[in-house]
């Protein structure tokens, strides 16, 4: 089986999907002739041309409205946010716009829009350019959040995305588009709202999604070599949410850690830790423990960068808490 | 067509409306938009634009007078129009609405002691596990099931913990947690129950003697070297008789645990140094064992009970024995309802009784019908041992010596405790071994804890 | 052209299927123009009063006095292959478009049979067969959305043009300018309209704009701009049907001001003290039905009698159709969950 970078991976998505429907076309900063701020577009271009493959200006709200409009009307827009902090500005348009149209017409309205664009912090870009955005978008009803973490989801969700009739929230990162992984040539599909188990184990459920993702296998792994048998869960999907897996394992192993690369207030894992805490309460031997950056703003001293962000190191300390194995 | 012109609400909060000044009268066009009258409204006087086109043919509320939000103010209509139909209907509003406020007496202002009444607070909506997302009405959410009684004194237990503990009848008081804070968690269940279970199997192959109180009377080999038939005496025939039925009809099986004397001596060095001199002597820790066994027994009363064959005999009292050593035997004197007795009182009978044992003098009704006992051979120095079952009773406490021993605390450092070891044989016709396990624990914490158990 | 479900005009349907657009001489079209501008005012006081009854609640934005404007533009419209699009000042965008009177007074009462099933209100209604795109809360926040639409018809190549409306408040959103932009680039075949009525909720518009004349807004964005007389409808009616014409031959974007006033605060809890009565008066006089009536008595196209009688259909409808909102359903709770995520 073919191994590819996650960034071809979303890169055949579109490709396989513009080629069939012509409803799809792919709009935003860089897109086109640049091929892509990250090389995500490359050839599309070419391949599709310029009424396919529309540069923007910088213009944020003007152009997710712009997206947002035309698939009102029947087109299946895939608009590129360049990452996701410059989404805030056009945070009124998917907020009152696309997650709005079909509830504010009765339903006569669907907007079938996908906004992609690499989410989270990168590396010394300081805070304006790391933030992480799945709760602000996670807490709207209205629109679907998703983040894959590997190649063959990449593909396999972002097709489903294009073919969703509602607006989709697609969440990458940059530091993600060079992961490699296997992906089939034929075409295949990955539904969203499930989850995926990626390690089997008993003694502790680590949940996370998007990039950390890695790194909570490194931890599970670590924990292995030290005798702890852990299992990870790939969320892969937010909104909507797949509860059931997560029950199923919390239930099996009594404990839990969450991980999630956002500030700690009123962020994703602390709805997941609620949720998880209280329909799984006469199961739970411990807390169920957050792991996610610390409550400040991205530094760009590099060191510093990293120690406000989740590590393996945290991963296993809130691993252990949670099996109360004394350090 | 006429129509009536409605009070209308000119600010977002008005319940009813005073008009203040007409500018319009009877027989003047009205236009759309025209301002007819002024309103004064909770916030400010306003005008009011008319939404009907025509000639103003009667003014139903005067100037100075109130209408509420719909109530119709005045007519208008076309010229020589007939609008008595329409001033009719509105009359008989404003009149029904005059005799209501009427009757009712003016809003006043709540006494000043009375505590304004707070909105009640919007219930949540009951949520199911996941909010529901399909057209469904939301559902009451389930309650969870919560078998695990309410446990007092500030215990910590997860939630997982409890459940375990109640689906295994295991007292939680009983345990001490690993988890922080002294939190019972999965392992310190689990612990427990390899531990009921070990004891059981140790018990099951443990060395069985006959259950001796006191210092035996030792026959030492003959000065001739041969060997001697003794006679039996009538007791010893007894003795033989009764423990040999009960060992041999009542399956015995043993449970050991290990208890912590030191609050239970703490408790009695600081009794006797406040009783009086003369009162009667210091209270014997056999007297604290036999009180804390009566109250353990009442939470175990399926312990305090006799095999009947066709029937379980559950005993409506406690009466509990200490097994004494005689110069040729042993007898158990009992005290009777040690449940409704305290320490000292206990104490007391029991010298009382232990006197009479010594020199021969118990009644049968004395020494008979126990529905539990005690054994002690921690005098003679044994660390555990186990006791044969007295019947009636289907259960008997073996009690070892204190003695001093390592133990490592919580944060890891070496402590020191007064240990003493229990043994309890009990007969599997009647007690189970999660029971006995249960009842034994709750000794354990009983004599450990006793002001839990007034909680 | 759109109409009143029970009025029936049939003048004005074959009229549609016959040529592109009328002349704006033409005896019957423009009685369908005064009978439209009459529909709508008579709505729109109808809502006012049953607001003041608490049948509608929230914000009710009147469009009394602007009635020209909508009118006026969307007949130069095809709506089978155009679109429209407003702000929550939609009452008459969406009469006019063809909406019936029934399903929007009855989504200002909320209930079931509103054209949004009762999720919308005043601010929020939609008519998407017949390309009424809404209707939006958000000041500006549609003007992008238009602009996408106009980018779907360059898309497929058809030969649709969308109308924008907006008003004077919203002409200095980022939005508005960010649309602009884009349109030129990529030559979208959309007009923006800007209902200038003087004031953004309480503001002057002189107060807040750098630039007051507002046809030079485009200029920026080297798109051609215009100024029309908003309270004139055959005024607005071929600016508007030049303009939609140009933009449908050349694919480029022009913006047009309609210089207007209305007549009610800006919505209806506002008590307007920020203009004075002289001021209204002065207005009042350029009532655009007014107007229109004026002409076509002038030019015996109609009488008084004439007049009066569509003006009482106009009420009938409006009465009818408050009392069709007040005997209809509530939306059953359950349909909260519909019309989200599917």
């Amino acid at each position: 089986m073919p191994v590819i970078a996650f960034r071809q991976a979303l890169k055949d998505a579109m490709d396989e999907e513009m080629a069939r429907d012509e409803n799809v076309i792919l709009i935003g900063e860089e897109v086109a002739q640049y091929n892509g701020a990250y090389k995500v577009s490359q050839g599309l271009l070419d391949k599709y041309g310029p009424e396919r493959v529309i540069d923007t200006p910088i213009t944020e709200e003007g152009f997710t409205g712009v997206g947002i409009g035309a698939a009102l009307v029947g087109l299946r827009p895939i608009v590129e946010w360049m990452t996701l902090n410059f989404s805030a500005q056009a945070f009124d348009q998917v907020l009152n716009n696309a997650a709005k149209m079909q509830h504010m017409s009765g339903g006569q309205l669907r907007v079938p829009v996908v906004f992609r664009g690499p989410n989270g912090p990168a590396e010394f870009l300081s805070s304006q350019h790391s933030q992480s955005f799945q709760a602000f978008y996670s807490h709207i009803p209205g629109i679907k959040v998703v983040a894959p973490s590997t190649p063959y989801d990449a593909k396999g969700m972002l097709k489903s995305a294009i073919r969703d009739d509602n607006p989709v929230v697609f969440l990458e990162s940059e530091l993600m588009y060079a992961w490699k992984g296997e992906v089939p040539e034929e075409e295949y599909l990955v539904p969203l709202g499930k989850a995926e188990i990626r390690r089997a184990g008993e003694e502790v459920t680590l949940i996370s999604f998007s990039k950390p993702m890695q790194m909570v296998l490194e931890a599970a792994q670590a924990l292995e070599k030290e005798g702890y048998s852990a299992e990870v869960i790939d969320l892969r999907s937010l909104r909507p949410l797949d509860e059931q897996a997560v029950y199923e394992s919390v239930r099996k192993s009594n404990r839990c850690v969450v991980i999630d690369n956002d500030w700690p207030v009123a962020g994703f894992a602390s709805y997941l830790g609620w949720l998880i805490s209280r329909n799984c309460f006469d199961s739970l031997d411990a807390p169920v423990e957050l792991v996610t950056m610390e409550d400040v703003p991205t530094p760009y001293n590099h060191a510093m960068e990293l120690a406000m962000q989740p590590s393996v190191e945290k991963v296993m300390n809130a691993a252990k808490r949670v099996m109360y194995v004394t350090q | 067509m006429a129509e009536q012109v409605l009070m209308l609400a000119l600010s977002p909060t008005m319940e009813v409306g005073t008009i203040v000044k007409w500018h319009k009268k009877e027989g003047d066009t009205v236009a759309q938009s025209d301002v007819i009258c002024e309103v004064e409204t909770d916030k400010a006087t306003m005008e009011y634009e008319s939404v009907n086109e025509g000639t103003l043919l009667k003014i139903l509320v005067p100037e100075g007078g109130q209408a509420k939000i719909g109530d119709p103010i005045a007519v208008v209509g076309e010229s020589g129009e007939d609008i008595s139909s329409l001033v009719e209907a509105a009359e008989q509003k404003v009149e029904s609405a005059a005799a209501a406020a009427g009757a009712k007496p003016p809003a006043t202002e709540p006494p000043a002691d009375v505590k304004p009444s707070m909105a009640e607070p919007a219930k949540a909506a009951e949520r199911e596990e996941k909010p529901a997302v399909t057209g469904a009405k939301p559902p009451a959410a389930p309650q969870p099931a919560d078998g695990i009684p309410a446990l007092a004194g500030g215990l910590k237990a997860s939630p997982l913990a409890r459940k375990m503990a109640g689906e295994q009848g295991i007292n939680l008081r009983t345990l001490r947690g690993s988890g922080p804070g002294g939190r019972i968690v999965k392992r310190d269940i689990e612990k427990a129950l390899r531990q009921v279970a070990s004891y059981g199997a140790a018990a099951a192959v443990g060395v069985t003697g006959p259950a001796i109180a006191g210092t035996p009377a030792v026959a030492g080999p003959t000065a001739s070297g041969r060997d001697e038939q003794i006679p039996v005496s009538g007791k010893r025939k007894i003795i033989a008789q009764r423990l040999s039925e009960s060992m041999y009809s009542a399956p015995h099986y043993y449970l050991r645990i290990d208890v912590d004397a030191g609050p239970m001596m703490t408790a009695r060095s600081r009794l006797n140094a406040r009783l009086p001199r003369e009162a009667g002597g210091k209270v014997s820790p056999n007297a604290f064992l036999i009180k804390f066994v009566a109250e353990s027994l009442k939470n175990y009363p399926s312990v305090n009970a006799s095999w009947q064959g066709d029937t379980i005999l559950q005993f409506g009292k406690i009466d509990v024995a200490l097994a004494v050593a005689q110069e040729d035997g042993l007898i158990t004197p009992v005290v009777r309802d040690c449940g409704s007795k305290g320490i000292v009182q206990i104490d007391r009978e029991l010298k009382i009784l232990i006197d009479k044992a010594l020199t021969n003098k118990l009644a049968p009704e004395e020494y008979s019908g126990a529905t539990f006992t005690v054994s002690s051979l921690g005098p003679s120095g044994i660390l555990e041992f186990t006791a044969i079952i007295n019947p009636p009773g289907s259960a008997i406490l073996a009690v070892g010596r204190i003695h001093k021993v390592p133990v490592v605390e919580d944060d890891g450092s070496i402590g020191v405790r007064s240990q003493m070891m229990l043994t309890l044989s009990c007969d599997h016709r009647v007690i189970d071994g999660a029971v006995g396990a249960a009842f034994l624990s709750d000794l354990k914490a009983m004599i450990e804890y006793p002001i839990d158990h007034l909680y | 052209m759109g109409k009143g479900k029970t009025s029936s005009s049939a003048g004005a349907s074959a009229k549609k299927a016959a040529s592109k657009t009328p002349a704006a001489s033409e005896k019957s079209f423009r009685i369908e123009l005064l009978r439209q501008m009459l529909l709508i005012r008579r709505v729109e006081e109808k809502s006012a009063q049953m607001y003041g009854l608490r049948k509608i609640g929230g914000f009710c934005h009147l469009y009394i006095g602007q009635e020209a404007v909508a009118v006026g533009a969307v007949a130069a419209l095809d709506l089978k292959q155009d679109y429209v699009l407003t702000a929550y000042r939609d009452h008459g965008h969406a009469l006019t478009c063809g909406m019936d009177p029934n399903a929007l007074m009855a989504e200002l009462y909320g209930k079931a049979t509103g054209c949004s099933r009762g999720k919308g209100g005043s601010m929020h209604l939609f008519d998407v067969e017949k390309h009424m795109l809404g209707g939006n809360g958000i000041v500006g926040a549609h003007i992008p959305i238009a602009t996408g639409v106009a980018l779907k018809i360059k898309y497929k190549k058809e030969n649709g043009v969308v109308l924008c409306f907006f008003g004077d408040g919203a002409i200095h959103q980022g939005s508005f300018h960010e649309s602009l932009n884009l349109a030129k680039i990529w030559n979208l075949p959309i007009v923006y309209i800007c209902e200038n009525n003087h004031y953004g909720m309480g503001t002057d518009f002189r107060r807040v704009s750098s630039v007051t004349d507002f046809s030079k807004m485009g200029i920026s964005y080297d798109i051609p701009g215009s100024q029309m007389d908003g309270m004139d409808v055959l005024k607005v009616y071929e600016a508007v049907k030049e303009a939609v014409e140009r933009v449908r031959k050349e694919h480029h974007p022009r913006f047009i001001e309609a210089v207007t006033y209305r007549y009610k605060g800006h919505s209806m809890s506002d008590p307007a003290t920020y203009r004075t009565k002289e001021e209204l008066k002065e207005y009042k006089n350029q009532d655009p039905i007014l107007i229109l009536k004026t002409k076509l008595i002038d030019s015996k196209q109609i009488s008084n009698e004439e007049f009066d009688k569509i003006d009482a259909e106009c009420k009938q409808i409006s009465n009818d159709a408050a009392q069709f909102a007040e005997d209809s359903p509530q939306p059953a709770v359950e349909t909260l969950y519909e019309d989200v995520v599917v």
